[in-house]
This record gives C-alpha cells, structure tokens and sequence, in this order.
C-alpha cells in the first residue's frame, strides 16, 4: 500500500493539470456540427403584463432560424418549471407553487424574466433580431422586499397567491419557548437581516441541445451539479423527452455554489427546442444575465429571542423569519428556509425549548434557493449573533458562554428540540484549540495597541454546526422531498489493472477526482495514477443525485465504499479457487489477497485480469469485476467548530482588516487535508464575502436589479482576505462508513458570524451585513 | 435621475425657437439620431443609436407635449425602447428666456430607465447623459449660428464611452444615496428637443 497517496495523505489534485493547461472541457468549449444559437428576450419590467408580442420582423431579419415563447412550449406539451419540495404550512395547506412556464405566458414577474428563445445562427444575428422583437408590456405594481410583499395591500404577484405567501411553516414547541421567555433571567431581542447575495460561479451558466432523429435521443450538455436530476426532472415534469432517450452531460463545470443544482427555464428551452427545429442550440449566459437570473441566496428578515438563566444558560429559543423566496418557487427553493435552517437553530448547545417560524414571500425578483450552505448560515447566523449578543448584555465573556452551554462530548446521540440526532462532536475540543491558536488571553493587550494607535480592535466568535451528506431519502422523504437522497457508485476493474469509478456525485471544483481515487488506491492498492473517476454524464453513470449539501465524500464516497466491499467480497472467492483455500481463510488489506497463516497471496491485479481471462477459474463465480452500489445513509452528518476572527477598523475611513482567522473544523476522519484545506478557504471566502462585500440591491421604487454587474456587487479579492489558519479535529462520524462528515460549506456557514461579532465588538454597536466602510464608519463615528 | 442644465446659445430667442423647430437641424445635432418624424401637433416618434458604456442600442421614441407656451416653454413626456438594451422614460420641463441678445435654455428632466440599461450601465447613464446633452448643445448652438452662412453643419460624435470613462472610481458597494431613476436623461433631452417641433 502507497500511503503516499492513500486515505490521509494532501495528494495533489489530479484535474489540476487539465485546468492549469488550459484543457479543460467547459460547456463554452463544446460545438456541435452545424449548431445554432440561442439568445433569451428578457422582461425589462419588475412586473408586467404581456399584451402584444410581435416576432415578424425578427423572423425576416438574417440569419434567424426562429422565435419561440412561452404559449408555443405550452402548444407542445412542455410544462412548467418545478419545487421538487413540498412545505405544509402551519394551518396543514400545501405550499403554493404557482405555475412556473419556462417562458413567461401572459406577465413576467421580475427583471431577467425570460420572455422568448431567439434562434439564429450566428449569436449575433441571434442578438441583433432580439433587437426586432416588439414586445407590448403594461406594467404592474411590484414589491421587491419580503417584508413590503407580505405587508397588507401589498401588490398582487400571483393570482393564486393570496398576500404573496407561499408558506408559512413552524417547527418546535411553541407554548415551551414563550414560557422559558417569558420567566427567563434575561432575554436577549434582535433583528437580524440576513442580506441577499448572487452566486457568481467562475463559468456562467450554460446549455448545448443536440437531437438526433436517428435515434429520436436528446443531448443535452449543460452546467449542472446533477446532471440525472435534471434529467428526471426535464423527463417526468417538463416531458422533453422520455429519461431513455434523453441524456444530460454536465462536463467540466466552473463553481456551482448551488446556483447549479436547479432546473432552470434556459437549459429546458433549450432541450425542448432542439428537437422541435432539428438543430444544435447552444446557449452561454453573459455575465449580466446570470447576475438576473441566477438564483440568488439568503435574503431573510428575522426576529429572534433567545432567554437566557443569570449563568448565562439558554433556556428557550424563539425565531420568526421571513424568506424572499423570489418570484417563483425554484427547484430546493422552499426546503432551504425550512428544514435546512429550522432544524439547525439549535447550533452546538442544550437548548430546552426551541421555536421557529417562516413565512416565505413572493417578490418580484429573481428566484432565492440554495446558495453554499444553504439555511444553514442564515442558522448559523442567528444563533451565534444572538448568543454573542446575549453575552455582551450580560456581561460574560462569548467564549465563556458557549462553554457553558456545549452539548457534552459524552451526550451523544443527541437528539435536538427541532428533530436532529447529533451523532458525533467534540465542541469544547475545538474551542480550546481556536483560543490558543488565535491567543485569546491576549487580546485585551492587542486591543490596547490597536487603540494607541486610534484603531478599533475586535474579535469574535462562531461556534457553527451544520447538517450535511444530505440526507437519509426516508426521513427528507417524511419531510417533503420530492427525490431520494442515496448516491450511487460503480468500480470497474479494467482486465489490466486500471479502475474507472463512475459516481452520481458532481466534481465542480471540488477534487472528486483525487479524493475518491485516493479511497480507491487506499483499499484496493491500486496506484492513483491507474484510477479514473468518471461523473456527470447519465450516459455513463448508472443513476445519481449530485453534489450539494458537502454530501459527496459522506455519501457519494461512501457508496464507493460499498461498492469496493463487493469487489473485495468476489475477489476473494476468486482468490481462494485459485490459491486452493477455502474463502474464510483469505484475508484482504490493501488489495493483497492472502491465505491466512502462509506466504500465498494474489493481487488486485492479478485477481482482475483472472476475471477477465477466466482461464482457471471458479465455476459458480461471474466473470468481469465491476461493481455497483447505492448507498443511502443514516443520517445527516453533523461538523461542527469554531470559528475566531480578529479585526481592526479604521474609525476615519471605516474600513475592516481582517487580521487574523482561526478554523478549528472537526470534519471526521479526513481523506485528503490540502483539499478540505482548500475547501475550507472558499467556503469562508464566499462567508467574508456576504458579511463584507456582497449585497444584492433591488430598486424599491422602479424594481430593477442595481447590482447587476462587478462595478455594483462587490466580490472578495485576495487582498481583502487575511492568511487563514486552518486545523482540524477529527471525531468521526459514527453513520457512515469512512467517518466523513463534509467540508464544503463549513467556512461559509461560519464566516459571516465570527466576522460580524467580531466588528461589532469592535465598535460597540450592532449594525447589519454587508459591514460596508460606510455603514462602518458610520456606527464608528456615532451617527 | 434628475438632470438640471442650463445653456447659453448665442441666437436671439425667436431664432433658436425657429431653429428647433427644423428637423433637420435637430437631426443633426442629436448624438447617433436617424429619424425624427411628427405624427401630430403633440405627438412625435423618433429613433436614435445610443452608446452607455457597454450598452449600446437603437433607441425608438414617442414624445407627447403640454403646457405649450410658443416661444417660451413647455412640458414634455416621453418614452424610448431599446429593446434588449432595455428602456428610459420620463419627463422634462424646458424653458427658453432672451438674455442679452442671446437665449437662455433651461431644462430639468426626471427620467427612469430599466432593463439592461438599469443594470449595467446604471454608473454610465449620468455621465453619459450629461454628455450627451453636452454634445448636442455644442453641435445646435454651431448649426444655429452656422445656418445663417449655409456653411456645413456640425455633424456630433455618437460614442459615448469617453463619457463613460469620467466616472470610472469603481466603488465598493452601491450607494445608499440611489436616486431612485437612474439615467435616461439622455434620451428626454433629445426627445426634448424634438418637441419643439
């Protein structure tokens, strides 16, 4: 066995070098013979109503093969976009999804709407006729804030969606919650806002639609983190094409963040459209369309409680939020504020008595759905904001606070007031190891210098936890889902040795290649370098859910676990015919397969090219050696840790240095340390991001997006992110079988937190996300 | 946005009056105008190619007059589609006054754009509109004064990016100061000045 590059050990990634030279295969570098290109009319208008449209001219104009809308998908049969989550509200009605067509029918709900598909080809004659097309709107009172949208009087969105609320939804014990408030010591009330951000993927999302009426199949090629949920999705719901003569390819992908995950109007169009005019379609996403489009995230207003004893011990827990959920419901669009953020307010602590409430509004802007970590940061968010609040007001020191209140290391499983089981966490462990790394004893000290010098000094603490792998099918079955939540895996032994493993698991910058190749070389001993891994392509994979959630390693790697435990199960039934044992007295480490007690043993090697040349071989045992497993786990996976910042602000100027971060993470047993190292710093990028930069603003009064491109929203650059100091503790997960509990997510469910309860114990005031130098500088100068 | 100007143009007050009422000077003095044509004594449709930066569009207008005050003034609405670039409409109040043998033009428009326009080039619009207004005074006060000795007119520039550049402090988050209408102005001055046909 090469530990070099087995469970444990930072291999270099292997997709590094295909990218770095410029070779890699994103869905802008694919072209199909004779292809054409799509351009999308877009609505102008917060909310309209469509009382002309007319194509003729474009129709005329060079190079325009057509102009398709919304009332030509209907005439086919297509129908609309889903939720794939269904809420029950408070009352036991269904949530409201109203009918989502691919392409506005009658009114467009927000700027970016799709209104009609320009075919041309070339793009710019595409763009050029999109010019042509006389579109006749009326325009309709919007409401762009889900506060305003559910306000009374508030304009109409959907006919059949009174006072534009999908659901409202609760889960806890109310009645238990209120008491514990209303006798507690102290009582901490804030109003949280947690601010709306936009994905920003590096590729912009995209689609190539290819029919072939030889074999009446439909190709499509698009940026997708679950190319076989799309393809359900775009079979069952939309009726594109029956799932056997449709097939969805997601190549190289440039970030997903979530924003990939859902089944959006353009890819659909295009899927539809192909097989319709018999041509190539090709459409890519400017960046400014993807700015409108793109399912934004966050985007909740929230009004939180949280009772504490004189020790500063929570005794009970209210939250009321609303969610902007956009103009329709996107495809996860209702679980994210829902079960992936009700049941994650407990955070790392005992908490009595829990109760939270969400009221999800339409608005008119762009669909809100899962963005990296998905509920769990607006969780997360109010949690350790409210906890640290509760602290300042009473005088105990935060880190001090959170000790007192941790679920105990041998509390475990630990079932929660809001239905999660804890199975595994170590939450004092890596407190103690984020105050010694970040010298917690030494800040006041600092903090002296700091003001010396005129400047503000603070620090602040997250303590996140998070649900990740998600999930078991039954248990997001019972609460709404609408797909099950396994993952599939196929090891392949070619007859030389080599391994392609085809996963249902999504790479989009996550090192999938390496991480589960290390897996395979780790049990099987085969070399890193003869292990392929194989995904987004349902032409390949048997069937998979894709990657969202840090759920690939927990339970896509796990799937590759059992189906590594088959292979190994048949390999030593071929082991012990040829070496004349009997199966029980073979044993297997690290692909050697060995008669116990003697010197005769086999390889993995040489066991796989037996089952291809089959020459002295068992007569009750198949040929071939491949492999597939589905596995569905038991539970969620629970990482947990602390987060430290330290800042310091310029009063004069209002700006925030972020000068030093601690992550102390326990995510299990880890396989590869530079990767989750590296997944680690995006994460709390992105969470830096949405506390300092990033704020998506809609226009009250006119209903545009005015941070519609990079002059407007403002993305982190290295220069605004400090070296971070990353480690790891590693209980591991007692649900699946490598002990993994998922990375992806944990620096942006965490950042936003420990940063803003850094700033604000800095200036001594609490103020909102993002902390802009002015909005700083502002609470800095007392105004 | 809100735009206000004033401007000085060396013609007595009926002459500049006369003088926007010839379409063909107008044509010409207007950044990237193609067509102005009259469809009433009130109503009025013209199209223009603008550039805002990255944005650039065929722009067709229709501007409706009131509060008519010959040669003095009036009020004026209008709207103008750029298709996928989007949209701008509003209003503009413009006066004319005789100041020393010379007129003074004052106007002030409220204008909203959408679409593309709002989203990208929302930082430009302004700028580019206050350009855009530059260059056509510049280019009707010559026409003006040049139409007496039937020299050439005065043909304006049509790109607008230089405008573009005067703003280009990239700041780090929108400002709270928004006004709610951003941009736009641009096309109420042309179509402004169509009016007084």
């Amino acid at each position: 066995m090469t530990t070099e590059t087995g469970i444990g050990a930072s291999v270099r990634r292997k997709e590094d070098k295909r990218f770095i030279i410029g070779k890699g295969r994103y869905l802008d570098d694919i072209n199909k013979q004779g292809q054409t290109y799509g351009y999308f009319i877009r609505s102008p208008h917060a909310h309209a109503k469509i009382n002309g449209f007319d194509a003729t001219e474009a129709l005329n104009a060079p190079g325009v093969v057509a102009v398709l809308t919304g009332p030509d998908m209907e005439a086919d049969g297509i129908g609309p976009i889903i939720c794939g989550w269904a809420i029950t509200s408070k009352d036991g009605s269904p949530h409201k999804a109203p009918a989502h067509p691919a392409l506005a029918i009658g009114h467009v709900r927000y700027v970016g709407h799709q209104v009609a598909l320009v075919v041309a080809e070339t793009l710019q004659e595409a763009k050029n006729a999109a010019e042509l097309v006389d579109v006749d709107y009326e325009e309709l009172p919007h409401v762009v804030e889900v506060g305003d949208a559910l306000a009374e009087g508030a304009p109409q969105i959907h006919a059949d969606v009174p006072g534009n609320l999908s659901f409202d939804w609760e889960l806890g014990d109310r009645a238990a919650a209120e008491q514990a408030i209303s006798t507690a010591h102290h009582v901490t009330r804030m109003d949280l806002r947690n601010n709306r951000v936009i994905p920003n993927a590096m590729e912009p999302r995209a689609a190539l639609s290819e029919y072939d009426m030889g074999t009446d199949e439909i190709t499509l090629y698009t940026t997708s983190q679950n190319p076989h949920v799309h393809r359900l999705v775009l079979s069952a719901f939309n009726g594109v094409a029956p799932e056997h003569k449709l097939r969805v390819i997601a190549p190289d992908v440039g970030g997903g963040f979530g924003s990939k995950i859902f089944i959006y109007s353009e890819e659909t169009v295009c899927a539809w459209a192909t097989k319709k005019l018999n041509r190539p379609i090709k459409w890519t996403a400017e960046r400014s369309e993807a700015f409108l489009s793109d399912a934004h995230g966050r985007d909740h207003e929230t009004h939180a409680e949280m009772a504490f004893d004189a020790q500063g011990k929570i005794l009970g827990f209210k939250v009321s939020t609303k969610a902007n959920v956009g103009c329709y419901l996107s495809t996860f669009a209702s679980a994210v504020p829902t079960y992936l953020y009700g049941t994650l307010l407990n955070g790392q602590y005992t908490m009595p008595a829990i109760y939270v409430e969400v009221q999800a509004g339409f608005t008119n802007t762009a669909p809100v759905d899962a963005y990296r970590g998905a509920g769990r940061p607006e969780a997360t968010y109010v949690v350790e904001r409210m906890i640290e609040i509760g602290a300042r007001e009473m005088g105990i020191d935060p880190g001090e606070i959170r000790k007192r209140n941790f679920i105990p290391p041998d509390a475990y499983p630990y079932e929660t007031p809001v239905i999660m089981t804890y199975d595994s966490g170590n939450y004092a462990l890596a407190m103690d190891k984020a105050q010694a790394a970040i010298d917690y004893k030494g800040f006041e000290a600092r903090k002296a210098e700091s003001a010396q010098r005129g400047k503000l000094r603070g620090i602040g603490y997250s303590a996140f936890i998070e649900a990740c792998g998600i999930a078991p099918s039954a248990a997001v079955g019972s609460l709404g889902a609408g797909v099950g939540l396994w993952e599939s895996a196929q090891v392949r032994f070619n007859p030389t040795g080599s391994v392609t493993v085809f996963t249902g698991s999504h790479s989009h910058g996550q090192g999938h290649e390496t991480t589960f190749a290390q897996i395979i070389s780790d049990q099987l001993g085969v070399p890193i370098d003869q292990v392929e891994i194989s995904h987004g392509d349902t032409g390949k994979v048997p069937f998979g859910m894709g990657t969202y959630g840090s759920r690939s390693l927990a339970v896509g790697g796990s799937a590759i676990v059992k189906a590594i435990d088959k292979i190994v199960e048949k390999s030593k039934k071929i082991a012990a015919h040829t070496l004349e044992a009997s199966v029980e007295d073979i044993e297997h480490a690290h692909g050697v397969f060995s008669v116990a007690g003697t010197d005769k043993k086999m390889t993995m090697a040489e066991i796989a090219f037996s089952a291809y040349v089959p020459h002295n071989y068992p007569a009750d045992v198949e040929p071939g050696m491949d492999e597939t497993a589905f596995y569905d786990p038991l539970n969620f996976t629970f990482p947990a840790g602390t987060h430290i910042a330290e800042v310091e602000i310029d009063p004069e100027t209002g700006t925030t240095e972020i000068l030093d971060w601690v992550a102390v993470d326990d995510f299990g047993n880890v396989i590869n340390p530079m990767i989750v190292e590296g997944q680690v710093h995006g994460g709390l990028a992105q969470g830096i991001g949405q506390a300092l930069l990033e704020n998506c603003v809609y226009d009250k009064e006119s209903g545009q997006l005015l941070t519609g491109s990079y002059m407007d929203y403002c993305m982190p650059r290295a220069d605004d992110l400090p070296t971070f100091r990353v480690e790891t503790i590693n209980t591991p997960c007692t649900t699946n079988p490598l002990g993994v509990k998922g990375c992806g997510e944990a620096g942006a469910i965490s950042a936003p937190a420990a940063l803003m309860n850094a700033i604000t114990n800095a200036l001594g005031k609490e103020i909102d996300m993002p902390a802009t130098p002015e909005k700083v500088w502002r609470a800095a100068q007392g105004l | 946005m809100q735009m206000e100007g004033q401007q000085l143009i060396p013609a007595p007050q009926i002459k500049v009056w006369e003088a926007l009422n010839d379409p063909e000077i107008l044509r010409q003095s207007i950044p990237g105008c193609e067509t102005v044509e009259k469809s009433s004594d009130t109503e009025f449709r013209a199209s223009l190619t603008a550039k805002f930066g990255p944005v650039k569009a065929k722009f067709k207008g229709h501007v409706t007059l009131s509060d008519l005050d010959p040669p003095n003034g009036y009020t004026l609405t209008g709207e103008g589609k750029g298709g996928a670039a989007g949209f701008g409409k509003g209003e503009a109040k413009v006066s004319l006054k005789e100041q020393a043998g010379q007129t003074l033009l004052s106007y002030s428009v409220n204008a909203k754009v959408g679409g593309k326009l709002a989203q990208i080039g929302s930082r430009l619009v302004d700028a580019a509109a206050k350009k855009m207004a530059d260059d056509f005074f510049k280019a009707f006060s010559k026409n003006v004064t040049s139409s007496d000795q039937n020299t050439p007119l005065q043909e304006p520039p049509l790109d607008m990016t230089d405008a573009a550049d005067l703003n280009t402090v990239i700041p780090r988050e929108p400002s709270k100061n928004w006004l709610l209408y951003i941009g736009g102005a641009s096309l109420l001055i042309i179509l402004a000045v169509y009016a007084f046909n």
